[in-house]
């Protein structure tokens, strides 16, 4: 156990960025999932972490030891892969005692490891077969299996739920999280999905184009993202945004659907008609007598809730999330309430406070 | 080109040393050696040699001797490839039709694979020699005056049929594997259409077939080229006359019973051009396969 | 009717082909003036035992006289599992090297074992014959084998499989703290198996089969092998010549090959096909 820091890491293959310097403290014991759309560098990061990767500039400190120049093996790290990468010659019980048998580990001591964590895990009866003979949820506690026999430092999981069915990949979440809780090993998940971020990370960090747009608790993220990309990354369906400028020396904002809506929490900073975006999220947006009207161009009906997609007046998209079924007509008035609206700069996109 | 390598520069050239040391001493340095002489001329007491240029190309590709050889290759590597390759393509269409009994013909088929050139000259000798062969003596007893030694053209004919012989096992395995390959949906298709079973083997299964076709077609040149020196050494020793004398088998009479380096390196230096440009020819249909 | 031509003319082709191989066959179990006389019998004589005998033992007598096919056939194996067994060795080492390393000179070494598949023993048979004299490897079994154990093919195999193998592998490895030579036993040799078994019956025979190298490079009778053997046997073809002893050998000859592709032929058609590509 142990805590993590990196700072100053880039990485550049050739004239490619992939990674502009990404600094982050992760503490004893935390879990922090990495998330992003595909290609942000998610994946890199955690490769230099592991060692499979080198950083082109940028330091990684393992419990205060400097491992940058490390070989993997000398990190004192575990790693779950995606495909899990059990040896398909091998059975349960050599995948997990490979490692620990390279290392030079007394058989007594492989053995009790090995079978403390098989218990752990639930797989006693699994020990002899080999990966083919086993179910992807299986083949998942093997691979955590892996790497918790070595009891490493700190734990890396490479999306390693992405191969499992939807059902199988909650049930595998929450016993990530409460293995993870229990042995209260320092973990960095990388994953694309936001749910699996939010439900498991202590704190996220959301990546984009090789930065680390923000990182915080999730519900920190959900109710303040620092910038319109992490506002519409997280939140399902995903947050509105709606063009507009800076009014009434800073008080309201005048949407470019019409309305002029001052903010509840204070004055932004900025000149007269400064262009902004704001954002509110589809459950925020309410039904009202009198408000603007969204003629519906689809409803989508999911039960404990209804998503309406309609177009404001100025030709902007705006999705709205009702609890329950919605009343049956071809246009709905809405409105947006004051305290629920982010505001973004309308140019970097980044988030304005009072 | 992998993500993932390992460190070191030492271990892997190591790891390499053995076969790069082979090819350089058994490959590059005989090619080298071969290019080398072929621009020689030595003496014929091997005592003092002196460089002539291209001479030695001028002279080999103008002799009666090496144009009759090459001739015969034609004949005969065609001859090779189109029995062995027709016959194949014949027995991979009935075998496809039997879709149970596929596997066990195959079996029956593949084995003379196995056999070295040289003993399936043999064999082929056991039924065709004029007078102890089953075949041969039932034709000089129609009235067909059949010796291999002594004629020519039977003597190309025996060489033919031996060499096809063990060749088409290996093209029956490509075409039969070709042919299953051919989605069932495909044929089904072209039968609602309209298309009769003939019509079907040439308009869908041929076309489909064709990489398969060409594939074998190189393959089938390159065996006729090298791989039937056993064949023609141990049936027939290049004659009648010099009437089954290949360009294979002709660098070897040169080289190992004239003694005539220059002219035998000059020969196998023209090989060597046509290999590659074979090799050439395989390895931009492979490029372009994938790209199918 | 219809649905039993297939049968007939697979049958027939059967037939065609394994006709050249039962006259041997028979021919091998009669005497040898049975066969001089030109009386080819159709069914199997009672001579068996002594030809098998002479051959196994004799070899050939008179103005072709060969080794005795014990020897020749033990030379045979001897020969082709030194051949099957260092291409597939060598092979495997360069391309691990070349698929699992990342080094200067990488890609040259490549192209070098590449440029061996333009290079087929027959086109450059006097030259690499003078290196065998001039290394004084002439009329030896390094001399025999050496030169033919390079392998693009082989290495091409070899390299072709190892790009497949899951990236995670070599990552998972590394994590355990595997050394490259130790994730090259422990986990990339165990995977190759079958690879190599089907490589391994595909050289065999071409190693069993080898003819003009071993006819250049051995003169030594004690270094023969049966299938040069076999073919000197015959000479110029005399009806005179010993055919029944002859005709026992040459079955002696292609038996351990045959052998090998029917009772390996699952092996035998994936090296074949895999070879290919």
């Amino acid at each position: 156990m142990a805590s993590l820091d990196v700072s100053g890491l880039r990485k550049s293959f050739g004239p490619t960025h992939v990674l502009h310097g990404i600094d982050l403290a992760v503490e004893d014991g935390e879990m922090i999932v990495i998330v992003g759309a595909s290609g942000c560098g998610k994946s890199t990061l955690l490769r230099i972490v592991a060692g499979l990767e080198t950083a082109t500039s940028g330091s990684i400190r393992i419990a205060g030891r400097e491992v940058t120049a490390l070989e993997p093996a000398e990190r004192d790290i575990a790693m779950v892969f995606q495909n899990y990468a059990l040896y398909p010659h091998m059975s349960v019980e050599q995948n997990m005692a490979y490692g620990l048998k390279i290392r030079g580990l007394p058989k007594a001591e492989i053995t009790r490891r090995v079978a403390e964590a098989a218990g752990l895990l639930g797989i006693e009866a699994l020990l002899g077969r080999r990966p083919r003979q086993l179910s992807g949820g299986q083949r998942q506690r093997v691979a955590m299996g892996r790497a918790i026999v070595r009891e490493p430092k700190l734990f890396l999981f490479d999306e390693p739920l992405s191969n499992l069915d939807a059902k199988l990949r909650v049930q595998m979440r929450a016993e990530i999280r409460r293995l993870q809780r229990r042995l209260g090993v320092t973990s960095l998940f990388v994953t694309h999905d936001q749910t699996e971020a939010m439900t498991l990370g202590d704190r996220l960090v959301v990546m984009h184009a090789g930065h680390a747009a923000q990182i915080a608790t999730p519900m920190e993220i959900w109710a303040r993202p620092a910038d319109t990309y992490v506002a519409g990354f997280i939140g399902s369906p995903a947050m509105n945004f709606l063009e507009g400028t800076l009014a009434e020396g800073g008080q309201a904002v005048a949407l470019k659907a019409g309305p002029v809506l001052r903010f509840a929490d204070g004055p932004r900073a900025g000149g007269e008609g400064m262009p902004l975006t704001v954002g509110i999220r589809p459950e925020h947006v309410e039904l009202a007598e009198g408000g603007i009207l969204l003629p519906l161009d689809l409803v989508e009906p999911l039960g404990s809730e209804t998503v309406l997609h309609g177009r404001l007046p100025g030709g902007e998209a705006l999705v709205v999330k009702l609890a329950g079924p919605a009343p049956d007509a071809p246009s709905l008035p809405v409105a947006l309430p004051a305290a629920a609206l982010h505001v973004f700069d309308g140019e970097t996109g980044k988030r304005l406070d009072p | 080109m992998r993500k993932t390598v390992f460190k070191g520069t030492a271990l892997p050239l190591l790891l390499l040393a053995p076969q790069l040391a082979i090819t350089a001493i058994f490959f590059l340095w005989p090619a080298g050696a071969a290019i080398w002489q072929s621009l020689l001329q030595e003496d014929p007491w091997g005592m003092s040699s002196e460089f002539v240029g291209l001479r030695n190309f001028t002279e080999v590709l103008a002799q009666p001797e090496w144009r009759g050889a090459a001739y015969n290759t034609l004949i005969f590597s065609s001859a090779v490839a189109i029995l062995a390759m027709g016959t194949a393509l014949f027995l991979a269409v009935q075998a496809d039709k039997s879709i149970r009994g596929a596997n066990i013909y195959r079996t029956l088929l593949i084995w003379p694979y196995a056999v070295a050139p040289a003993v399936a000259a043999v064999l082929w000798l056991f039924l065709f020699h004029p007078s102890i062969g089953l075949v041969g003596r039932a034709l000089n007893e129609a009235g067909i005056a059949w010796d291999y030694k002594l004629n020519g053209n039977q003597a190309m004919l025996l060489i033919i049929i031996a060499a096809a012989w063990k060749q088409v096992s290996y093209n029956f395995i490509f075409f039969l594997a070709g042919l299953q390959s051919i989605p069932r949906s495909v044929l089904e298709a072209a039968a609602i259409d309209g298309a009769r079973p003939v019509r079907r083997f040439w308009t869908i299964i041929l076309p489909l077939l064709s990489p398969t076709a060409f594939f074998l077609l190189v393959v089938n040149l390159v065996y006729a080229f090298f791989d039937t020196f056993g064949v023609i050494h141990a049936l027939t020793g290049g004659g009648p006359g010099k009437a089954t004398e290949t360009l294979i088998y002709k660098v070897y009479v040169e080289g190992v019973q004239n003694v005539n380096l220059g002219s035998s390196s000059a020969q196998s230096v023209i090989l060597m051009v046509l290999v590659i440009a074979l090799t050439a020819v395989q390895f931009r249909f492979i490029e372009r396969k994938v790209h199918y | 009717m219809r649905r039993y031509w297939p049968h007939v003319w697979l049958l027939l082709g059967v037939l065609v082909f394994a006709t050249p191989i039962y006259i041997t066959l028979i021919g091998s179990t009669h005497d040898a003036s049975t066969i001089g006389r030109g009386d080819v019998p159709l069914l199997p004589g009672s001579h068996a035992a002594e030809n098998y005998a002479s051959a196994w033992l004799r070899g050939g007598a008179g103005r072709f006289t060969v080794s005795p096919a014990w020897r020749m056939m033990l030379n045979s194996t001897i020969m082709a599992l030194c051949i099957a067994v260092g291409k597939i060795v060598i092979s495997l080492l360069s391309a691990y090297a070349v698929v699992f390393f990342s080094f200067p000179g990488r890609m040259i070494a490549f192209w070098t074992i590449f440029m061996t598949l333009m290079l087929p023993v027959e086109v450059r048979i006097i030259p690499t014959y003078q290196v065998i004299v001039s290394l004084d490897l002439f009329n030896s079994m390094a001399g025999l084998t050496i030169p033919l154990i390079a392998s693009a093919t082989a290495t091409l195999l070899f390299r072709q499989f190892f790009l497949t193998i899951p990236e995670e592998y070599v990552e998972a490895a590394k994590m355990d703290g595997a050394s490259p030579m130790r994730f090259f036993r422990d986990i990339l040799l165990p995977l190759s198996v079958t690879n190599i078994a089907a490589l391994f019956v595909i050289l065999f025979i071409y190693g069993w089969n080898q003819y003009l190298w071993p006819l250049l490079v051995v003169n030594d009778r004690n270094l023969e092998t049966i299938v040069v053997g076999m073919a000197k046997m015959i000479g110029n073809g005399d009806a005179q010549n010993e055919w029944n002893v002859i005709m026992a050998m040459a079955v002696l000859a292609l038996l351990p090959p045959v052998a090998v592709v029917i009772f390996m032929q699952r092996w035998f058609l994936k090296g074949l096909t895999e070879t290919e590509k």
